[in-house]
């Protein structure tokens, strides 16, 4: 089980890289997303994964770990927050300068403005 | 603390005159003035004490830890300085308010003046080496601000810049001298310093810091090759350069030499260094004051060649060299004053300062020239005037020196040779101003100033003479304590006028003679010097900065290329060369922790979320595509998480993945429908591989941490959480109690998320199109009745939901996060069925309020336990039976959980209200270009 998640959060992680690494806004902010699934699926697992071991008191005989619980709970929130301000930055650049490139107009990478 | 207000009243009464702003300028000289004023009782109530010999102190430790203490001692040499500084900076105030024009901006003038007045003062005063340093720095700053006070002037602004660059840069060199000195002492404490003084100079490291704080000295007080920013910086006003260049910020450097000089005089390298520089620049100086054609130009290089002769003084090192330097210190300050202000008035009444134009000044300015003929004299060193008395000790030390062997013989022929030159610019000064035919083609018509603008100078002349005729008299009681603290051993003094006929009497006789014999010759040197080609230091300097920055512009265009793919290509390469070799020192990738079976539906789900996200990224350029993968992704993350006994991140992750999605679909709306051109084959194949390598690193990572066993510090929690938070949930427990301030901090980057949002959007143009790009219209029917009726009923149901997550969260899974962002998600289905107008008119709640009052309730449950004295945000709770419900546990950790609650929703809704409006406006025919 804990090859599947490695190899589930190496998989997640490399996507969203290749995104990152795109010329276009869209994908980008695609990108920032997944890697905050990918990154908070790494931080949970810092608390071992557990079945069945829900962290409320009396529910059970054993509970896993809920500091990275609720850690990962804020982090899903601001990453939520990060994604959207990220999302209103592309919107703004499109309109003031009528493009979703991210590279400098005049750059060699830039692939044109449409 | 009354040593502490000598140095502290000039900083704070810096705003006095900002604050007086309104008034007349005689109310902010006033207020000048009494800041000087009062802070020169003080300094003079607690001079008895440092007279009779004793070192008043006071130390308040301010960072222990770095051995910085706001310290200050009173001793001999710091109440010479600060008497100094204080006597003439009153005479500056007084004068600049002649000087000044009505059009100047005179409040900041008199605030940067006290700045520096302050920043001078704490240099002397300092009794910690590391507070000296920083007054030091405050000195070149606040110099800076007086030098460029016409900042409309270019050269003004050029000159403080040269200025600050100098000094700033000296002064870097000269903490790091004092930290090697600190480190070698064990204190920066003064005393503590002077204990370790032998031990400081056998250190193998003495050179070093010798070298170091001696480019901090020579670069403020101009020594020789550094002399080059001061005549720069007599683009400042007059009076700012009669305080900065006679008794204050060129005297730091000497004062630094003076008050170092127990610690690191003494020895032959210092010696050498300081005696031959000082001897250098009181050469060069002498001779370029000679030739200058400006006044303020021939005082600068006047006062770079007087500061030589005290510096040399310094590098001498004998008692007697010292007890001549310390004197200097305090003539030289007082001529040099009166000869700037007079250069000052001759200025302002003539309108020009060039001595080839002004010329017999004698009939309109009798009083003036008088006052001129007695700081001259003085600063020539004709005797019984103060310059005399010194002079003739430096030719004194001088000649008794045997510190170069065989060449000794050539140290008082220079001396005397620098004599002579300051004689022949002395004259020069005078005579070229003052006599000869009257100058017809000034731009003013010249007259005597007013009273109060000489006033200044006739005080400063009157001790010129007072201290030539009876120098005893007058400051060996100054003098006796100060040399007590440079030379370390006290004692008597004695400063005679007469000492009967010997060899330093006739080397001054000699200075004299040949002095007027160089100015009546001066034309043929002015014709020598011609043929030299002379390079303005203003011009190098400029070229040297210019050549750095087109460095660093080059430098920087290599990493900043514009180019956010190749930053982030960078970022992420140096990423992995941090990481991997950490990788390498893994012995076995696989640890001892005891691993979960596989079973069938994980096996599936982890299948269905790799090809997810695979697909997310393939088919990056069919974007809705690519936004429905994603979506995708999300869900099969919080069913990973369910799997993995984390209930509450399950519904956080579901209703987040809902809201971003809507929001990404929004998006879409304004971005351009075409697909764009592919990016090239290579780059394809370099971000795949690089991706690659990020994915392999992070889960190869992943699977090392997940297979090893955990050391938490969760047990606390666990134990604590029904006892101590009073509730089951221990995830909630932690979120809204033990690390309540945690949650505090994030729910303001939540609010302010939603702000910086809120505020991009504020007059933002979006493209919208009216229809695809083939033409097609949108769908006219914007609110379908069935969504409009499905959403009005799912309304009332989330609410009550969000409620019930809300109350149960503390035990069960939910909480503030996940109520508040399932009330949001229902509030947006709203708006995307109805329209804004409708929500509009039945739910008129400002968000940014809403979010604001969010962060509010929770900050302030967290000051509630104050109230009742515990820490921050420790929480109290009861149970108490409600109908119905059944035993209800009452926790203030509810309080700030709603205060969580409302800040989400406000949040949410303000970033996807406010975009979500932005469709809803005017829209153009065409997509746009």
């Amino acid at each position: 089980m804990e090859t599947l998640y490695a190899v589930t959060v190496g998989v997640l992680t490399a996507c969203s890289v290749f995104l990152i690494l795109r010329g276009r806004s869209f994908p980008i902010v695609i990108g920032i997303t997944m890697l905050s699934y990918a990154v908070n699926l790494f931080l949970f697992s810092s608390g071992r994964l557990a079945i069945d071991q829900l962290p409320l008191i009396g529910k059970s005989e054993t509970y896993t770990d809920p500091l990275p619980q609720a850690l990962v709970l804020t982090a899903i929130v601001i990453g939520f927050a990060m994604t959207a301000y990220a999302i209103i930055l592309a919107v703004r650049v499109r309109g003031e300068i009528g493009s979703d490139e991210v590279n400098e107009p005049n750059h060699p990478d830039s692939e044109g403005s449409r | 603390m009354n040593l502490a207000a000598i140095v502290l009243l000039p900083f704070f009464g810096a705003l006095l005159p900002l604050l007086l702003r309104h008034k007349t300028r005689i109310w902010i000289t006033s207020s000048a003035a009494l800041v000087t004023l009062a802070s020169l009782t003080i300094l003079l109530l607690a001079a008895p004490a440092t007279l009779n010999g004793e070192v008043p102190q006071l130390m308040v430790p301010w960072l222990p830890d770095l051995g910085l203490h706001f310290a200050i001692r009173l001793d001999g040499l710091s109440l010479l300085f600060a008497g100094l500084i204080l006597g003439i900076g009153i005479l500056i105030v007084i004068y600049a308010h002649y000087y000044l024009s009505s059009r100047d901006d005179s409040p900041r003038f008199f605030a940067y003046l006290l700045l520096f007045m302050g920043s001078m003062l704490g240099i002397v005063t300092a009794d910690n080496l590391i507070l000296m340093w920083l007054f030091w720095e405050l000195t070149s700053i606040s110099s800076f601000l007086l030098i460029g006070y016409w900042f409309h002037q270019s050269n003004a602004r050029r000159g403080a810049r040269m200025a600050l660059a100098v000094t700033g840069g000296g002064g870097l060199a000269l903490l790091a001298g004092i930290l090697l000195i600190g480190n070698i002492a064990g204190s920066y404490q003064l005393d503590a310093v002077f204990a370790a003084a032998d031990q400081i100079r056998e250190h193998e490291l003495y050179l070093p810091a010798l070298l170091l704080v001696l480019l901090g000295a020579f670069t403020k007080s101009a020594q020789f090759p550094f002399q080059f920013w001061l005549p720069h910086a007599m683009a400042a006003p007059t009076p700012v350069s009669a305080y900065l260049h006679s008794a204050t910020m060129v005297k730091a450097g000497i004062f630094l030499m003076a008050r170092l000089f127990p610690v690191l005089g003494g020895t032959p390298e210092w010696f050498i260094i300081v005696t031959l520089t000082g001897l250098a620049t009181l050469l060069f100086g002498a001779y370029f004051a000679l030739l200058k054609t400006d006044l303020k130009g021939l005082l600068a290089f006047s006062t770079i060649s007087h500061l030589g002769l005290i510096t040399m003084l310094l590098g001498l090192g004998s008692r007697g060299a010292l007890l001549a330097a310390l004197f200097h210190i305090l003539n030289h300050a007082t001529f040099k004053a009166g000869l700037f202000m007079i250069s000052g008035i001759i200025d302002h009444e003539t309108g020009s300062r060039d001595m080839r134009k002004l010329s017999g000044l004698r009939k309109a300015m009798p009083f003036t020239m008088v006052l001129a003929v007695i700081t001259s004299a003085a600063m020539a060193g004709l005797p019984l005037f103060n310059g005399f008395l010194s002079k003739e000790m430096f030719f004194t030390e001088s000649y008794q020196q045997d510190l170069f062997g065989g060449l000794s013989w050539l140290v008082p022929v220079l001396a005397t040779l620098g004599g002579m030159l300051s004689v022949a610019y002395s004259i020069r000064f005078v005579h070229d101003v003052f006599f000869q035919e009257p100058a017809k083609d000034l731009p003013k018509d010249p007259h005597e100033p007013p009273l109060m603008m000489r006033a200044p100078v006739i005080i400063l002349a009157a001790l010129c003479i007072l201290v030539g005729v009876a120098p005893m008299l007058m400051v060996s009681g100054l003098l006796e304590p100060a040399l007590a603290a440079v030379s370390g051993t006290v004692g008597e003094i004695d400063i005679a006028i007469w000492h009967g006929f010997n060899i330093p009497l006739l080397m001054s006789a000699f200075a004299i003679a040949g002095g007027i014999g160089i100015y009546i010759g001066r034309d043929e040197l002015f014709t020598f010097n011609r043929q030299f080609d002379h390079h303005d230091a203003k011009e190098i300097f400029a070229r040297l900065v210019k050549r750095t920055t087109t460095l660093s512009d080059a430098f920087m265009q290599r990493i900043e290329t514009g180019s956010l793919q190749r930053y982030i290509a960078a970022l992420l390469v140096i990423c992995l060369v941090f990481v991997i070799p950490e990788l390498f020192k893994i012995k076995a990738l696989t640890g001892d922790r005891p691993q979960l079976p596989v079973d069938f539906i994980s096996m599936i789900g982890s299948i269905a979320l790799i090809l997810a996200a695979f697909g997310t990224a393939i088919f990056h350029r069919q974007r809705l595509t690519s936004l429905m993968m994603l979506s995708v992704v999300g869900l099969l993350v919080s069913l990973v998480f369910i799997r993995f006994s984390a209930a509450d991140l399950a519904m956080t992750q579901l209703v987040v993945e809902v809201v971003s999605i809507l929001l990404m679909i929004l998006a879409l709306f304004f971005m351009p429908q075409r697909i764009p051109r592919a990016s090239s084959g290579r780059r394809v194949a370099r971000d795949v591989l690089l991706a690659g390598f990020v994915g392999g690193v992070v889960g190869t990572l992943n699977y090392a941490l997940l297979t090893r066993p955990a050391n938490t510090i969760s047990d606390f929690f666990l134990a604590n959480s029904v006892p101590g938070g009073g509730g089951t949930n221990v995830v909630n427990v932690i979120l809204v109690d033990f690390r309540g301030f945690d949650t505090l901090g994030e729910i303001t980057v939540l609010a302010i998320a939603a702000a910086g949002i809120h505020k991009l959007l504020n007059n933002l143009r979006p493209f919208m199109p009216s229809s695809d790009v083939d033409g097609r219209p949108w769908h006219s029917t914007t609110h379908p009745l069935l969504v409009q009726v499905v959403a009005q009923t799912i309304l009332s149901l989330a609410l009550m939901v969000s409620v019930y997550i809300f109350l149960r969260g503390h035990n069960l899974p939910g909480g503030g996060f996940i109520a508040g962002l399932v009330t949001a998600a229902a509030m947006i289905l709203q708006y995307m069925a109805n329209g804004v107008d409708w929500v509009k008119s039945r739910f008129d709640y400002n968000y940014q309020t809403l979010t604001s009052v969010g962060v509010m309730i929770a900050f302030l449950t967290g000051l509630g336990s104050w109230v009742f004295g515990h820490n921050y945000l420790t929480s109290a709770f009861t149970y108490v039976e409600w109908p119905i419900v059944g035993k209800f546990e009452l926790a203030t950790a509810i309080l700030f959980d709603l205060g969580v609650y409302l800040t989400v929703i406000g949040a949410t809704l303000m970033i996807l209200a406010n975009f979500g409006q932005m469709t809803t406006r005017h829209r153009p025919r065409q997509e746009g270009h």
